[in-house]
């Protein structure tokens, strides 16, 4: 079966088998879900790794109707271009790594490795996804796993609120993006939410410039809640910090990439005009991430609160790509959404393992750790110095390109970005390496035990997928460009998108001077 | 006169009647097993219903009595609600005390309220039908004769009913008067002209405000949760099943089927209705402690989102309300027969007695959080596909129509608001406070094939909702839709 399905349906089967062996077999469900993760990682590899680079166009797709009533027409459609293959690749990578971890799971291991299978199979879903229905049913899948998992298996005391905070700040967000989706349904008149069939439709009967700029609102701050847009992102870092490690690896990873992916897939490409109404509010709010989160992560002695808010600074990167409408600003925006699931999910790995040593993870009370664990300090820095945006690790390639393709449409913001990003960000993150690894010893912490051989396994993955991205991030590139042409492409003349929708990407999109087209 | 279109109805109360007599000869320690047989029955009955020997469409008694699509989709959910409860009611036998055969009896007898409500196709028999169910249920209500609450609870429903039921024959008659009939058919046909009769008008509201007692809609609703608390909890299933659905199938087969037109021009009413009834019920479940109570609560929200589907008053509105109202009752029924399993084995209905449930009886824990999942509309359950449908057919006629997106952005935050409390559930189910008590909750067979049958079908309903769509658009066909804002606007 070459169609995506395949990547959706092994963790499902997963969590089916899961379900069926009884509760107290540990070892085999263990066993069972790393057998499970690694099949579904080794199918997103394999699917990855077979994809055309340089291809415009859907591969592996497949196409099944699935409810056809009357006006209503939903489709199950999937398919890999380059905006999603590289993020069901980190999907299959981080969801195992998130499997791995997870060994310290005591309680209800059963139901941690179900739902830690469902949130797996829901994010694979809402990235393969072509029809928004369905895009957003998966999406939704993890909600409810995210919410027993923080109660259930989280850590401190506030982890109560924590999962009250962060379910309904994100359903707040998903469902005014629901209605906003549901509202261009009627809008668009194509009777399907298949972004192909809508791209089409809307080539002939443009949506009308008063409806984009009320839709495009709903569906882009509707998803970007998801996402962490300032100023809705405080249930990022909270969320984060109460959440069991394998949880906060998936959500700060996989699935807040989901709200990007939506943006970049639906919102920009077939509402032009509301975009370019709307992208230089996201650009100022992005600016938000990028000065508010890197300070308040200046500020934080909880190591998970860190990475929490650092991460939310580097959503910022990901937005301005965005705003930038530009191919090497989209090309940018993907990759830091690919190099960021990997870091993010090795931070809280990272920060998981610590917390089963020290028992805390308040970082001035630690100190020294680096000759007690030297594998783990290695990783430690690495994963933090590719945070500051080190050259060599894929987050530097991804956000010196958004760099680059912000620079002619929004230089001020650029300048900040690069002021922030990567000074606040890098002061934040090497003084927690300081605090961490270095200095004397603490007695307390005489007991730390590095990582056993086995254990090393997640963690040596992710960084070396994060090496490899950034020393040939072409890998990527070569597969993202075409997509993130046909994103941008309506943006290159947005009065008449739908007369010219195959124009050549240029690097020059005006998104300065698009508020005077789409005035009339 | 075509009778056998009357069959469902007949033998459902031959079965009424065959168990009340049966007692007489049953040894009170086999009266479960009365219970099985009379379950056995309903379930032989839902076959047929929806099988191919179930009466063919046609009218009769001087067309009072329709078979449709419309009906046949109803009854076969009041029957599967039927056979849940009484199925509960085995497993809640305990705390009744005395008199299980007549419970068994009494909620045939209300089933053939709801059977004969699906079918009313005159002001006459919809009376009728209301009657009998809301007699039963004084007594369903009260059936734990040795709990206050229980009593409060019969008594609330009995004089509130009462009053409703009065609106409700005042106002018939008022339309008897200025229509010369009751018939829904002929009231169609001279809709045009009774539109500018004042008399007709306060008529149909008064028959609205019966109705809206039924569905426990705002301003009508007060009696919901004490009734909810106080009833044993196969009762409050029903009612909050059958008794709604019947209600609904009435509003539509009146409002949408008979009057379209004034329903247009008074879609102003019920998005104020629809607006309040969502925050009236969602705001008042947030500091519920009583699982019951929040039942209630939420059973008003849901009346709520259900009325969207009248202030769209297209096609597509019917067959959302159709359809949400058949994931709700799997919904409920499957959260009321977790309620009623775990009855005699915690202490109190606080939400906090379901602590340890996780551990308890990982079963019934998974089931009742689907069920919740599926109230608070998350995918992959039913009741996420509902209130999709729900919004996108008010979403649907909207433009032009300022008050409908205000009325969607109620919606909205009525469901975030009920995330908060159904969550609270589930809280409570897998983390919330230290239980003492740990042991084991034995679940019957029954009670494990019912929930099984309804947790199943959410998921197929949540996941190939195909199926119950296209049905419940066929059972909507027959009615005279009007696309309701875009004629007021005229």
């Amino acid at each position: 079966m070459d169609s995506l399905t395949s990547v959706i349906l092994t963790p499902v089967f997963t969590a089916v088998l899961l379900l069926l062996i009884p509760g107290n077999f540990r070892v085999v469900l263990r066993l069972a879900a790393i057998l499970g993760s690694a099949c579904t990682a080794w199918t997103a590899v394999s699917f990855f790794s077979r994809f055309h680079a340089g291809q415009e166009g859907l591969q592996f797709e497949s196409l099944v109707p699935w409810v056809t009533v009357g006006p209503l027409n939903l489709a199950y459609h999937v398919g890999a271009d380059g905006l999603n293959i590289g993020l069901i690749l980190v999907t299959g990578l981080v969801g195992f790594a998130a499997v791995l971890v997870s060994w310290n799971i005591e309680r209800h291991v059963k139901l941690f490795y179900v739902l830690l299978m469902s949130m797996i199979a829901g994010a694979m879903g809402a990235f393969a996804s072509l029809d928004l229905f369905f895009f957003y049913f998966f999406n939704e899948l993890a909600l409810v796993p995210t919410f027993i998992m923080i109660g259930v298996w989280g850590r401190g005391e506030d982890r109560n609120w924590a999962a009250f905070k962060i379910t309904l700040y994100l359903t707040l967000g998903a469902l005014t993006a629901l209605v906003g989706l549901v509202a261009f349904y009627v809008a668009a008149g194509a009777n399907s939410l298949d972004v192909i069939v809508l791209k089409a439709h809307l080539a002939a009967h443009p949506l009308s410039v008063s409806a984009q700029t009320w839709i495009f609102p709903l569906v882009v701050f509707g998803f970007a809640t998801l996402v962490g847009l300032f100023p809705f992102h405080s249930w990022a870092p909270v969320g984060y910090a109460a959440a069991p490690t394998a949880t906060a690896m998936m959500h700060a990873g996989i699935l807040k990439k989901a709200g990007l992916y939506a943006i970049l897939r639906m919102a920009v490409p077939l509402m032009p005009d509301g975009a370019h109404r709307w992208l230089p509010v996201v650009a100022v709010l992005a600016v938000g991430n990028l000065l508010h989160c890197a300070w308040v992560a200046l500020r934080q002695k909880d190591m998970n609160l860190l990475i929490g808010n650092s991460s939310l600074a580097h959503m910022g990167f990901a937005f301005l790509g965005i705003a930038s409408l530009t191919v090497i600003g989209v090309t940018g925006t993907v990759l830091v959404m690919v190099a960021h699931a990997l870091l993010a999910g090795l931070s809280f790995a990272l920060s998981g393992y610590l917390e089963t040593q020290t028992g805390t993870l308040d970082m001035t009370r630690m100190g020294g750790l680096l000759r007690k664990m030297p594998f783990y300090g290695t990783a430690l820095v690495m994963g933090f110095m590719a945070s500051c945006g080190l050259p060599g690790f894929a987050n530097f390639a991804g956000e010196a390109t958004v760099l680059f393709g912000s620079w002619k449409s929004l230089p001020w913001l650029v300048i900040i970005a690069a002021w922030s990003g990567l000074i606040i960000g890098a002061v934040a993150m090497l003084r927690a390496l300081r605090a961490v690894l270095q200095g004397p010893e603490k007695p307390e912490f005489s007991r730390v035990a590095d990582l056993g051989y086995w254990r090393r396994l997640p963690f040596v993955l992710l960084l070396s997928a994060m090496v490899l991205f950034g020393v040939a991030p072409g890998i990527l590139t070569s597969r993202i460009e075409p997509a993130a042409k046909a994103v941008v492409a309506a943006h290159l003349t947005p009065s008449q998108a739908g007369q010219a929708p195959a124009v050549p990407a240029a690097h020059a999109a005006p998104a300065a001077s698009a508020p005077g087209h789409s005035g009339h | 006169m075509n009778y056998s279109l009357i069959t469902l109805e007949v033998l459902a109360v031959l079965m009424g009647l065959i168990v009340l007599l049966a007692d007489l000869w049953v040894s009170p320690t086999a009266r479960k097993a009365l219970g099985l047989g009379l379950a056995a029955a309903l379930g032989c009955l839902l076959a047929f219903a929806v099988g191919s020997l179930a009466p063919q469409s046609g009218s009769a008694f001087a067309d009072m009595f329709v078979v449709d699509d419309l009906a046949r989709y109803f009854k076969g959910f009041f029957l599967f609600a039927a056979l849940a409860v009484v199925l509960m009611a085995v497993d809640y036998a305990p705390k009744f005390g005395a008199g299980l055969s007549e419970f068994f009896a009494l909620t045939v007898f209300a089933l053939v309220g709801m059977l004969f409500a699906a079918s009313a196709n005159d002001l006459v028999l919809l009376f009728v039908s209301l009657e009998l169910i809301t007699v039963t249920f004084f007594v369903l209500n009260s059936f734990q004769r040795t709990q206050l609450a229980s009593l409060e609870a019969g008594v609330k429903y009995l004089i509130l009913g009462g009053v409703s039921s009065a609106f409700m024959v005042f106002g018939i008659a008022l339309i008897f008067g200025t229509a010369n009939s009751t018939n829904l058919a002929v009231l169609a046909a001279k809709q045009k002209e009774l539109a500018h009769s004042a008399l007709f008008l306060i008529g149909l509201l008064f028959v609205l405000v019966g109705l809206g007692f039924k569905i426990a809609a705002v301003p009508f609703q007060m009696w919901a949760p004490d009734v909810y608390q106080g009833s044993p909890a196969p009762a409050t299933a029903f009612l909050a099943v059958g008794s709604k659905a019947a209600g609904f199938v009435l509003l539509i087969r009146l409002l949408v089927g008979a009057v379209p037109q004034i329903t247009a021009e008074w879609h102003r009413l019920f998005v104020v209705m629809s607006g309040a009834t969502i925050l009236f019920g969602s705001l008042c479940a947030i500091p519920q402690r009583n699982l019951k109570r929040l039942m209630g609560y939420s059973s008003i929200a849901n009346a709520g989102y259900l009325l969207l589907g009248i202030v769209a008053g297209s096609a597509a509105g019917s067959t959302a309300m159709l359809y949400y109202l058949g994931g709700y009752t799997l919904t409920v029924l499957t959260a009321f027969t977790v309620i009623s399993a775990i009855a005699n084995h915690v202490e109190s209905e606080d939400t906090s007695a379901l602590s340890g449930l996780g551990q308890r009886s990982p079963f019934l824990a998974a089931c009742l959080t689907m069920a919740i999942v599926s109230l608070a509309g998350i995918p992959p359950m039913a009741g996420f596909f509902g209130k999709l449908l729900l919004f996108k057919s008010v979403l649907d006629v909207a433009p032009g129509h300022p008050e409908l997106y205000a009325l969607i952005a109620v919606a909205v935050v009525g469901v975030v608001i009920s995330l908060y409390y159904y969550f609270s559930v589930i809280r409570a189910i897998y983390w919330g406070g230290q239980s003492a008590n740990l042991s084991i909750i034995p679940v019957a067979l029954s009670t494990r094939i019912v929930l099984v049958a309804c947790v199943a079908g959410m998921l197929v309903l949540g996941i190939f909702p195909q199926g119950l769509v296209k049905i419940a658009d066929h059972a909507v066909a027959g009615l005279s839709h009007t696309v309701a804002p875009a004629k007021a606007a005229h």
